[in-house]
């Protein structure tokens, strides 16, 4: 198998960066596991300002309006927190105080939605607020299943019945003018979150829940789906196990499940993420990069990497693999001049290319102009 | 009566504290509990979880080892749902001299210890984990035993006689008359609110802290606070117990409990100011690793769940001129004699495996002060949840068709489960996948158990024990607090403190999965939940 580029990993940065090059005709290949952040997505991209057109549309294709807009969004555990640029349903209020009166509504049995937390953050903001417990027969199944009340779980169930659900909150809804709902809808029908809030007579706002999160894995099919869309070959549940290196160059990778089949490309992009993805691990001795050990940046007096407060920045979070400015990886010192590293496998809190989905879509930007400008310079 | 009036007081919520506790009110008396924190926070809740069967004492302090096989065999009885009989192996590795183990098994035989020779191929196949290079082994009767439980099981007991608990409540001082201590002035550590409460006798039985109690009661003892640091592996690798068959030493000692296996200890002196905030350091983490693999060669490659570090109130022999000391290791200090003050004695020293003795040591002598003629009834009657068959046959009792959630409520609770069975489905749905606890079992304990914090409960519950390391649990079972105590802010701040004592115990092993989990629970709470 031969590609334009073949990307490692199938998270937000790999995602992005695979459309972007499908989209300027370069034949791509992103290998996934199946298993990267956009599991825990929050929704918000924290650390970006205003975004780019390039951005917006890019998202806007694939089914995943953005909206931008300053202000605080509300933390599932009551609290609030800066937010600029989310996807279309986190809501973003100009301020914490939202609205006069609010009724929070979860479902019998859910644990994975903290009703009386936002009801008690809603409360300090000056918020009347009333939590509404609602039980559907349909939800019977998941609540006998012990371990069943999840949220994609949830999601599979709730999103073919929205409308009962829109029923069912219309009639527990007295005078207030909002109602709080947990993450999940839109899993498998992404138009869902929006019909409920044209249908509702009132603002309606979604919380989040424990992981898996509703809207990061409903981000991570629409961006499936579109560098599919768009010709990509998207190789799921398979894992780079080697590399062939000449040099500098990087010449192919061997997957677990293509035996011994190497995968060439001109291009390489390692986007495997951070260590929750597995694209760095650490042992006592050191943090390394499994795929290449490529050269990473640690402290090498372990007592260094943590901060005894949890509340903490850890310094172990900033750990990652060495670039170059364009994002070439180094390794064993030496610069190699097709291969890029982005997203969290640089680290997850990164000085110039902030962290989370903002370190995703920024250092997937600057890999893909640098492929294509080097590719324009043959 | 006066509702703040007692028989005997009791400080300090540990498993002496409470076996003392369950005796004394066994024996009619009216007692009060208070420990500054929660049940088993201090070495009782900071050990091995190993109930000896004295073998490890046999050759240096037979007195010590014909106690713990007499304490090992009720203990059998009576709380056998904290108790699991997994016996223990003694190894003899090629570093070791084979000679020690003639020695050894006759001094546990003379101990009342059955200790039998077998062959190095029969030691593997009884426990596959082990050594393979080993060249003799000795079987004796150890056991793994659930502290929090066990402690938890005779507070219970206690209470079903009509005696009171109050924790998080700190002692500030005693109420002293003359020569007499009448009393206790207490702080609740939640609220602030400060009570006094009198009794005929005051029992010390705050472990290492107990040497500020005895200074507030106006006299001295010296203790030598040892530290012993062990780590917690992800799962049970073993299932005996492993020992090393030579003299005691570091990390020779690896206990099967539950889901995971317990390497330790360590042993360093270290001075009183550090027990409230014992660190476990890197060269402890080394030394536990490279000893413990010696034990069981897998543990080299198993996930650490957790280092963690106790502190044994061990009794300076020089300063205690009374030479009372019924057998070495346990101390019963009447202060009367000793210093002149009266209604005050310490129990101290001794370990886990003795805590029955200890405590009816401490009662013989509170109800010889108060005049009371009553024996002691602890070595016989079992504890709430004990003595009805294993635990599949007690949930087979009480469920019909028990999930594996209702049988490991039984293994935690034992036959006091019957308690959780209830007709609100919704009960059943799991809080815990990791230990698979149920919200009725959540609720049971912060109903029953006097569990008022996130930790609590993972002390009565094993919620946010297992491999996620209270991840998600927390904030779940957070959600059951609430409920029940009303107050969001202090559940919130609860959540917080759960995760930094979580914190405090992985970032010494602080790679691999640990450091995978850590950066994940990192950024839920942080860029999701919003704590």
């Amino acid at each position: 198998m031969k590609f334009d580029t073949v990307i490692i990993g199938g998270g937000l940065a790999g995602l992005v960066a695979g459309i972007s090059l499908q989209k300027e005709g370069r034949n791509t290949a992103i290998i996934s596991t199946g298993q990267n952040a956009l599991h825990f997505f929050s929704g918000s991209f924290e650390s970006i300002g205003k975004p780019s057109d390039r951005l917006v549309t890019l998202f806007a294709e694939a089914g995943i309006p953005l909206h931008y807009k300053e202000g605080v969004r509300l933390m599932p555990l009551g609290t609030f927190r800066p937010s600029a640029l989310a996807l279309e349903d986190i809501d973003i209020f100009p301020e914490p105080r939202f609205a006069g009166k609010v009724l929070v509504v979860n479902f019998m049995g859910y644990h994975d939605f903290f009703a009386p937390f936002l009801a008690e953050g809603l409360e300090k903001q000056g918020i009347e607020c009333r939590v509404r417990l609602l039980n559907l027969p349909e939800l019977e199944a998941l609540q006998l299943s012990q371990s069943g009340m999840r949220s994609s779980q949830m999601a599979r169930i709730l999103d073919p019945i929205w409308e009962k659900v829109v029923q069912e909150v219309r009639l527990i809804l007295r005078d207030e003018d909002c109602v709080v709902l947990p993450q999940v809808f839109g899993m498998y029908d992404p138009s869902v979150p929006g019909l409920i809030r044209e249908e509702l007579p009132v603002r309606v706002a979604f919380a989040g829940t424990l992981p898996p999160s509703v809207p990061g894995m409903r981000t991570q099919q629409l961006l499936g789906r579109r560098f599919e869309k768009l010709g990509g070959r998207l190789l799921k549940g398979d894992n780079v196990l080697n590399a062939r290196i000449d040099g500098n160059r990087v010449l192919s990778v061997g997957t677990k499940n293509l035996d011994r089949h190497q995968i060439q490309a001109r291009n390489f992009i390692l986007a495997s993420g951070g260590y929750f993805s597995k694209g760095l691990k650490s042992n006592p001795f050191g943090i390394y990069e499994p795929v290449l050990g490529l050269d990473v940046e640690f402290d090498s007096d372990r007592n260094a990497w943590y901060d005894a407060s949890f509340a903490a920045d850890q310094p172990y979070m900033s750990y990652g693999v060495r670039t170059d400015a364009q994002l070439h990886a180094i390794r064993q010192g030496v610069t190699l001049e097709n291969f890029y590293a982005i997203g969290s496998v640089l680290g997850a809190t990164h000085p110039e290319l902030g962290f989370g989905g903002g370190l995703a879509i920024r250092s997937a930007f600057t890999a893909v102009d640098s492929i294509l400008q080097s590719a324009s310079e043959l | 009566m006066n509702p703040r009036e007692f028989d005997v007081i009791i400080i300090g919520g540990g498993i002496t504290g409470a076996g003392t506790q369950r005796d004394c009110a066994l024996r009619g008396l009216r007692t009060l509990l208070i420990d500054r924190s929660d049940i088993a926070t201090g070495a009782t809740g900071r050990n091995h979880g190993l109930l000896h069967s004295g073998a490890r004492y046999a050759v240096n302090d037979p007195e010590s080892a014909e106690e713990c096989i007499r304490e090992n065999k009720i203990l059998r009885r009576i709380a056998s749902h904290c108790i699991d009989r997994t016996d223990g192996l003694f190894i003899t590795l090629p570093e070791d001299d084979l000679d020690y183990q003639k020695n050894f098994v006759e001094a546990c035989n003379r101990a009342g210890i059955a200790a039998s020779i077998i062959d190095p191929q029969e030691a593997k196949r009884l426990e596959p984990s082990v050594n393979p290079d080993l060249i003799g082994a000795v079987r004796v009767p150890d056991c793994s035993v659930d502290p929090f439980r066990l402690c938890a099981a005779n507070m219970l007991d206690a209470k079903l006689h009509g005696a009171q608990v109050r924790l998080h409540t700190e002692v500030v001082g005693l109420v002293k008359e003359g020569d007499r201590i009448k009393g206790v002035r207490t702080r609740s550590r939640m609220g602030g609110a400060e009570q006094t409460f009198y009794a005929s006798v005051v029992v010390n039985a705050a472990g290492i802290w107990g040497q500020e109690i005895v200074r507030m009661a106006g006299a001295q003892i010296g203790m030598f606070p040892a530290k012993g640091a062990l780590l917690i592996f992800s799962h049970r690798v073993n299932n005996m117990v492993i020992n090393r068959c030579r003299k005691p030493s570091n990390a020779d000692i690896l206990v099967p409990g539950d889901t995971v296996c317990i390497i330790g200890t360590t042993s360093s002196r270290i001075p009183l100011e550090e027990c409230e905030n014992v660190a476990v350091t890197p060269d402890e983490v080394n030394l536990l690793i490279t000893e413990g693999s010696k034990l069981a060669p897998s543990l080299s490659s198993t996930r650490i769940l957790r280092a963690y570090a106790g502190v044994r109130p061990l009794v300076s022999a020089d300063d205690d001129p009374s030479g009372r000391n019924i057998t070495r290791g346990i101390v019963c200090l009447d202060h009367e004699e000793r210093d002149g003050i009266k209604g005050f004695i310490t129990i101290t020293g001794g370990k886990l495996t003795s805590y029955r003795l200890m405590a009816e040591m401490a009662t013989d002598l509170v109800c010889r002060k108060l005049g009371v003629k009553k024996n002691c009834q602890t070595a016989i009657r079992p504890l709430p949840g004990s003595g009805e068959g294993s635990y599949e046959d007690v949930a087979k009792k009480i469920w019909e068709t028990p999930s594996t959630a209702q049988k490991a409520a039984v293994a935690r609770m034992g036959s006091r489960a019957f308690r959780m069975r209830s007709s609100d489905r919704f009960d059943e749905a799991l809080i815990c996948k990791c230990e698979e606890v149920s919200v009725g079992e959540i609720n049971a304990a912060i109903e029953r158990m006097d569990a008022s914090t996130l930790t609590d409960l993972r002390r009565r519950t094993r919620i946010g024990m297992g491999p996620c390391q209270g991840e998600f649990c927390a904030c779940r079972a957070a959600g059951l607090l609430a409920k029940s105590h009303g107050c969001i802010d202090r559940e919130r701040d609860d959540l917080a403190a759960f995760l930094q004592e979580r914190w405090k115990g992985n970032f010494p092993i602080g790679w691999g999965d640990t450091l995978r989990e850590a950066e994940y629970t990192q950024w839920v709470y942080k860029h999701v939940l919003g704590l």
